[in-house]
């Protein structure tokens, strides 16, 4: 018999501390995937966030950097400049990535540097209990936007992917989502896609996953999945904003 | 014939399997908790797995281990 | 000995990291340390290394956080207002054991302050850059020569302890033209960073460079350890200068570019009749506590001069233990005292020289 799915080299035996059918742990196993095709383990220094995949850094079983929050784009920009042999990849949620360190991915976009973002997007702050993220959207409801969110009160939702989508050194940029088999399997490629550009030396690369929060949604895993299909998608369409992988060298 | 076998402690019970098994085969084991006090997921029927895989891809928790018969 | 250059203060530094096997410079525009961001953008890249400038000082602090874990020699430069800035990179850099060398080229503040020469950041370095349990070693240099000196040095100390190290400069030393000796420096032998996050290369357990530890326990053995390193290096470490102190009754404690002044003010002193000294310590961190405990029971009262409103003056009050009156002289806002008033303040105290 073929044992044709187990858990990838690059996961550790630690288990997940997520909270019961948070979708975090599927994204850890495809990006543990993705450096077990490419084989770049040996190679690899992932930058953890801060927020609920605080400790991504005891799950993968590379060399592992936490960074300060929103930080981790200026840390890893440091590790590839000190050793661009390095295969570099931070994982970061929304509140780190969309909120706190906005000036740090936006500049990681200009500067280009070849290094590959995994932003994990539940619209909401997890670890510190349910508020409303920079990707909360319209109306919904959290611990400090307990009436919904107000756009007249606290504005919009950023979309990730199309503003980094404008940036010249933004080679590749994806949003995908793990709410079904389908979807799984298509953020899979989006994050292989990522990584060959990294290896390609083409620039940066982003993966948006749409991901979901039962815990601080207040729904079961399946409600919580419907949710996202539901409400995130018309908002966060999934799709590619970029793609310059098949540019032939640039300037 | 087809397999699949769960690391039965680190399962949350959080029916993200159940809900993916086109065979419909998987089911909340509710005479058993594990070491994390879930009632964690099991195959009934397993001569009826497909050895698809669309559990253990659903599966946050990386409990899901898939076997499928040689040709 | 090598050949002397004439240069910048802030120049030299620049060259003096180069020559350290730095190859990596992170750093976000301010005035007064221009010189040394432009030094390095202009000669990293002709010597196999690389010059960067961030977007943010945020941003700066931690593309340094993200060099020196993959084990790379890397500095990063700024005055008062950016520091404040990078606070929070550093308390995550001495959290996670990581060397590097940070510089502060004080000019006035609070806030935007002024751009004129300072030492009002004397607290923040010594103190409070960061928040946690924490200490890392502050250089102050007080010539050119030393800054290229201590610079060298600086490496040297980050590596072998896993800490940053500040060079604590200011606009007037930074600005300052002498003539400087990139002489060999004293060898220290540099432990191997097995620790750094370089790949496993599929051969070793991954490297973890982390600062988060959740279990109270533990976390309170991890800083146990890391005092007991605070302990070997205010054993080791401590650097300071004495000027006349021997038979001095009182003794001026300044450091950096006033040093110099007072040091010309003390030379006018004794011309004077008066018994005075001068005691600089190099190190603010570790402080010289030890030696100026000793100082306190030959001399009769000191004179803290410094160019804030009185910061280091508490540590001399510590260090003596109040055994004998400690008396402050400061000017703030970016003006550098004369020697001409640290005179006076000597005549005033010790009732001697005035005509």
């Amino acid at each position: 018999m073929k044992e044709v799915f187990k858990k990838p080299h690059a996961l550790t035996d630690k288990p997940f501390h997520y909270c019961p059918g948070c979708t975090h742990g599927i994204i850890h196993r495809l990006v543990a995937e993705c450096i077990d095709e490419f084989g770049v383990e040996g190679k690899a220094v992932g930058i953890a966030p801060v927020g609920c995949s605080v400790f991504a850094y005891n799950y993968f079983n590379c060399d592992m950097i936490e960074a300060p929050h929103g930080r981790a784009p200026a840390v890893a920009t440091g590790v590839k400049r000190a050793n661009p042999d390095l295969f570099v990849f931070t994982y970061q949620g929304d509140g780190d990535l969309a909120s706190i360190g906005t000036a740090e991915t936006v500049h990681i976009g200009t500067r280009g540097e070849n290094v590959t973002i995994i932003f994990v997007n539940n619209a909401i702050y997890g670890m510190t209990g349910g508020q409303m993220a920079p990707t909360s959207l319209p109306g919904q409801v959290t611990t400090t936007s307990p009436y919904g969110r107000d756009k007249h009160i606290q504005g919009s939702p950023i979309r990730i992917c199309e503003m980094m989508a404008t940036l010249e050194g933004v080679a590749y940029a994806e949003r995908v989502s793990v709410d079904s088999v389908k979807n799984v399997i298509a953020a899979k490629k989006a994050i292989k896609k990522a990584f060959q550009t990294q290896i390609d030396k083409k620039g940066l690369s982003i993966v948006e996953v749409l991901s979901t929060c039962p815990t601080n949604w207040g729904l079961s895993p399946q409600k919580a999945i419907e949710w996202l299909r539901a409400e995130m998608i018309p908002y966060y369409p999934l799709g590619v904003f970029k793609d310059k992988t098949t540019e032939s060298e640039a300037e | 014939m087809n397999k699949v076998t769960f690391n039965a402690d680190l399962c949350k019970g959080c029916r993200l399997c159940i809900e993916a098994c086109p065979k419909k085969i998987i089911a909340l084991d509710e005479d058993c908790l594990n070491a994390k006090g879930f009632h964690p997921a099991a195959v009934k029927e397993m001569e009826k797995c497909l050895g698809c895989a669309m559990c253990a891809t659903m599966c946050p928790d990386v409990v899901i281990t898939v076997y499928k018969e040689e040709k | 000995m090598g050949r002397k250059l004439l240069m910048k203060g802030n120049e030299a530094l620049a060259e003096a990291a180069i020559r350290a096997g730095c190859k990596l410079f992170f750093g976000y525009p301010i005035t007064p340390q221009t010189e040394l961001s432009e030094y390095m953008a202009k000669n990293m890249p002709k010597r196999g290394g690389l010059s960067l400038q961030a977007e943010s000082e945020i941003a700066a602090i931690n593309m340094v956080l993200g060099a020196s874990a993959a084990g790379a020699r890397v500095i990063t430069s700024s005055s008062s207002p950016g520091i404040s800035l990078k606070s929070e990179g550093i308390s995550y850099i001495v959290g996670s054991d990581l060397p590097c060398v940070i510089v502060n080229v004080q000019r006035a503040g609070p806030g935007l302050g002024g751009i004129q020469p300072s030492q009002a950041d004397y607290f923040q370095a010594t103190k409070a850059l960061g928040h946690g349990d924490m200490h890392f070693i502050v250089l102050a240099p007080a010539s050119v020569q030393e800054i290229a000196t201590l610079t060298g040095e600086a490496f040297d100390l980050a590596d072998i302890y896993r800490m940053p190290v500040m060079i604590l400069a200011d606009g007037a030393l930074g600005q300052m033209m002498e003539p400087v000796d990139f002489e060999e420096k004293k060898h220290r032998e540099i432990p191997e960073k097995t620790w750094a996050c370089t790949g496993t290369k599929d051969g070793r357990p991954h490297n973890i460079v982390n600062s988060l530890i959740i279990e109270p326990n533990e976390l309170e053995s991890v800083l146990e350890e890391r005092y007991k390193r605070y302990a070997e290096i205010e054993e080791k470490e401590v650097m300071y200068e004495e000027f006349m102190t021997d038979d001095a009754e009182i003794i001026v404690t300044a450091f950096g570019i006033t040093a110099r002044i007072a040091r010309t003010a003390v030379t006018a002193a004794r011309e004077k009749g008066i018994k005075a000294g001068l005691f600089r310590p190099i190190t603010l961190w570790p402080f010289p506590t030890k030696r100026l405990r000793e100082l306190a029971d030959k001399a009769d009262r000191f004179l803290c001069v410094e160019m804030n409103k009185g910061q280091m003056v508490y540590d001399i009050k510590l260090a003596t233990e109040c055994r004998k009156p400690v008396d402050f002289y400061g000017r703030t806002g970016g003006i550098v005292p004369e020697p001409a008033e640290i005179l006076n303040e000597l005549e005033k105290l010790t009732g001697k020289g005035k005509e």
